[in-house]
């Protein structure tokens, strides 16, 4: 592994992304829109708004950027580049700590905006600091770019990276507590929530966002975010592979 | 030897595309590996650079087995379809090339001069020919200057002064010691080249110089030598 190929590849991602305006303003502004939209959905209730508002500040760049690197790596895939690359003097770990640097830095501007956004003119609190949500949330995102990373070898084409959407992050959202309390769910889905990332991810966020001392349990959620996220990253590094068929 | 294929197989999607293919290419040569597109180029050329799982046989390339780390420094290798990244300028492309392979602007410089890019230094790759591109691709593929460098169809659809001009720039980089393998589906690039590898249905049919073949096969052009391998092929059959 060399850091120099490995900064070289964040770099290259980074410059990608800037060909593409939209996308960056898109990455930047929804989220924040969104949120807007949920403290009017939610006009006159801000207790509701509080308890789902703000943990989503920190779940909004894990949605995204599950999306945009399974994206990005599908396309590195079919497009040659990736070949490419494995014939050349480039380690596994040099691509994905570049994918994680390009991708943590754009989850960090989009932390920012989005908390800005919620927690200084919503109105929503963070007794023990934003900027824990936003550390978070960048957390959260690494370990959405990690799984997308992992799920793009499944897909062939661009129309079923985007169904891994659906089909692996709204099961984890929904069985997250954010909407309904884990201990209300039906027995089975409480135990299966129990080994979903986003389980832990969720409650560090409700944990930050809550005027209940911190206590132990984030620091094990956040252990767990980060052992998941370099669990992904390893089944990633997997299907990276030099020879193919 | 820069390349030595021993009883290449190879299988892909159930059949057997490569029956046992053994070659070898000398030192600071251009060849030419022709034959028409599915007999099995591409994959050959895959097997060489490391990339392609093989059933059986064995590919030893500058002395190392193909595929070993060591190699990714000293060889170029060029897919058939340009792969380099759309979404960036041309300039963009080839600089991250550079660092991955660890060599300096200058070099950049020197190589979009060599395939004749610079004044497209700027421009969106995604808006350049398919020609264009492919220059884009072969040019990533020099900065690192390879001892060998394996090329799969790289003059496709460029016009025929640009096509002399890398044939000239081919020769010139093998004048400089390098190994080509360059691969097209066009008989009138044969003569191009110092050796020719005859390649249908995943066997080599002949190896030897345009010349040779020419004489061989009483033909004087290229594609009529080639249909005279293949019927000889065929009736020996």
């Amino acid at each position: 592994m060399s850091a120099r190929v490995t900064f070289a590849t964040a770099r290259r991602v980074l410059e990608q992304i800037r060909h593409d305006p939209r996308t960056i303003a898109l990455l930047l502004v929804v989220p924040a829109l969104l949120l807007v939209l949920l403290r009017y959905v939610f006009d006159g209730r801000e207790s509701v708004f509080q308890t789902i508002g703000a943990p989503l500040c920190g779940l909004f760049p894990f949605i995204v950027m599950f999306l945009v690197t399974s994206i990005t790596m599908l396309r590195e895939r079919t497009t040659g580049t990736l070949e490419r690359l494995m014939t050349l003097p480039l380690a596994k770990l040099d691509l994905l700590g570049g994918y994680a640097i390009a991708f943590g830095l754009l989850a960090a501007a989009q932390a920012v905006v989005v908390c800005v956004v919620g927690f200084v003119f919503l109105g929503l609190d963070a007794p023990h600091g934003a900027w824990l949500v936003a550390v978070l949330a960048i957390l959260n995102a690494l370990l959405g770019m990690a799984l997308g990373l992992f799920v793009s070898a499944f897909a062939e084409t661009e129309f079923q990276a985007v169904q891994f959407m659906p089909a692996l992050i709204f099961p984890q959202l929904l069985l997250c507590g954010l909407f309904v309390a884990r201990d209300d769910m039906a027995s089975v889905l409480y135990a299966i929530s129990w080994v979903l990332p986003l389980t832990y991810a969720y409650d560090a966020l409700a944990r930050a966002t809550s005027i209940e001392p911190l206590g132990a349990r984030i620091a094990i959620d956040v252990l767990v975010v980060i052992g998941c996220t370099l669990a992904a990253l390893a089944l990633g590094a997997v299907t990276l592979r030099r020879r193919t068929a | 030897m820069a390349i030595q294929v021993e009883d290449l197989r190879v299988v892909r999607g159930g059949n057997e595309v490569l029956h046992g293919v053994s070659l070898e290419v000398a030192n600071g040569s251009v060849t030419g590996l022709l034959g028409p597109s599915g007999c099995g180029k591409s994959t050959l050329m895959r097997s060489i650079v490391g990339v392609q799982i093989v059933a059986g046989g064995t590919v030893t390339v500058l002395g190392l087995p193909a595929g070993s780390a060591a190699l990714r420094r000293r060889i170029g290798y060029v897919t058939q379809a340009p792969s380099v990244y759309g979404d960036l300028t041309v300039l963009e492309n080839l600089r991250y090339f550079a660092r991955v392979v660890d060599v300096g602007r200058d070099r950049v410089a020197e190589v979009l001069e060599s395939v004749a890019l610079s004044r497209f230094a700027s421009r969106l790759t995604s808006s350049l020919s398919g020609g264009e591109r492919a220059r884009v691709s072969l040019a990533s593929a020099l900065l690192g200057s390879p001892e060998l460098l394996v090329l799969d169809e790289p003059t496709v659809g460029l016009d025929p002064v640009l096509r002399t001009e890398l044939w000239g720039l081919f020769h010139e980089l093998a004048g400089d010691g390098a190994t080509l393998l360059v691969s097209s589906h066009v008989m009138d690039e044969a003569g191009e080249c110092d050796q020719l590898l005859l390649m249908r249905d995943g066997a080599l049919l002949r190896h030897s110089t345009p010349d040779e073949l020419r004489r061989s096969t009483g033909q004087d052009d290229l594609s009529k030598a080639f249909l005279a391998v293949i019927e000889a092929s065929e009736h020996d059959r």
